[in-house]
């Protein structure tokens, strides 16, 4: 597929505190064609490196202000963090940046180890791309890759689009993509729940902010946190 | 009889006796599934992470329970960590055990945790005796000049 040879350009941010699945995530990254893989261990640390570093990040006085002198160096087209974490959630890692005018159309995806409907909910309404219950396996990774190459086409289309300042799949990286994975260091099938969730998130997409609103007319699936083998075809 | 198959049947029935007694689950099989030539040690390094992790956990639960005051929220956020990672990697026992551990967790009933702190190291030794042991046959099968089977 032509469209397989750009997702692997992509540079995806993995944000975990479990050193486990931090490894997990960057092999089922990797295997899935995504060759740049930076992991991160907390909210904080992944908004350092989308270089959106805020007053509030700075809970504990004694951990050095590594502060950018540049703005964004890497670009990173796509998010996947967990929920749970200590301090800084993946909720609050989600809100941050879709709040950051610079990285709010970067996708992102949340995993959690458990179910709670209106935990999924709440994120897909703040704009996550995806919700994945953990653990993530293979599959979750490949239909991912599928829903961001049918809105990859679609958002091609869409005359919003130009409204939009920064479209991150479309500028040039600053830093190549290495085949390593570096970490970054400053520091199943459900388908009761997809029912639910379906439900949930079409019922989320007339209420969505305008980044939903623009998308909501062509994939009204793309909210559904995750995929069963019944992926419409794309048509336009 | 052939020492390299007889090898890998040894090995073979091993694992599928960790499967039937509930040890592993497929997620185990989702980890093997990620290792190739390019990453051959991988299932062995994320469940050494695994060990590693673990022993942390558990210490710092045997800590936390014995306090004077136990602080709950505190053992349910570790406990949490440690059904997290059992369940990344498969070990569903330990994993089992510490979704009974939350519950006591949340009743904050000292007893009951501590009943489960026990039960959880139990099955966390368990479980990794049997892994060490399936890594062992696994590294006897190479020596031999045999492949891994995979389910």
């Amino acid at each position: 597929m032509v469209m397989a040879a750009a997702e692997s350009q992509f540079h995806v941010l993995a944000v975990d505190d479990s050193i486990i699945d931090r490894k997990l995530i960057e092999r089922l990254l990797k295997t899935s064609s995504y060759r740049a893989v930076t992991t991160v261990d907390s909210g904080s640390k992944a908004l350092e490196f989308l270089g959106l570093l805020g007053d509030d990040d700075h809970g504990n006085p004694n951990q050095p202000c590594i502060c950018t002198n540049h703005s964004q160096e890497v670009a990173v087209n796509l998010v996947i963090t967990d929920y749970c974490m200590p301090g800084m959630t993946g909720y609050d890692l989600l809100k941050r940046i879709k709040e950051s005018s610079s990285l709010r159309n970067i996708p992102v995806v949340i995993m959690s180890s458990e179910n709670v409907p209106s935990r999924i909910s709440r994120c897909l309404q703040e704009g996550a791309e995806e919700f994945f219950l953990k653990p993530v396996r293979l599959s979750d990774l490949n239909k991912l890759k599928t829903h961001m190459m049918k809105s990859k086409c679609k958002n091609h289309q869409m005359p919003e689009n130009l409204e939009d300042p920064e479209r991150p799949e479309e500028s040039t990286a600053t830093s190549s993509p290495s085949a390593e994975t570096s970490e970054f260091q400053s520091p199943q099938s459900q388908p009761q729940l997809k029912q639910q969730q379906q439900q949930q998130s079409q019922a989320n997409n007339s209420n969505n902010n305008k980044r939903k609103a623009v998308e909501e007319g062509l994939s009204p699936d793309r909210a559904r946190p995750r995929y069963s083998n019944d992926l419409t075809v794309v048509s336009n | 009889m052939d020492g390299v198959i007889l090898l890998q049947k040894q090995l073979v029935d091993y694992s599928t006796s960790l499967y039937k007694e509930g040890f592993l689950d497929d997620q185990f099989k989702q980890l093997q599934q990620l290792q190739d030539e390019s990453n051959p040690d991988f299932v062995v390094e994320v469940v050494y992470l695994f060990f590693e992790d673990s022993e942390r956990l558990l210490n710092e639960l045997s800590k936390t329970l014995n306090q004077q005051i136990v602080d709950f929220k505190k053992v349910d956020a570790h406990v949490h960590q440690l059904k997290g990672s059992s369940s990344s990697i498969g070990a569903q026992r330990v994993q089992k055990v510490c979704i009974a551990f939350r519950n006591y967790c949340e009743e904050q009933n000292t007893e009951g945790c501590l009943r489960c702190l026990q039960l959880v190291k139990h099955e966390y030794s368990l479980v990794k005796n049997k892994l060490e042991t399936m890594f062992k046959l696994e590294k006897q099968v190479l020596a031999a000049g045999g492949s891994i089977p995979m389910h």
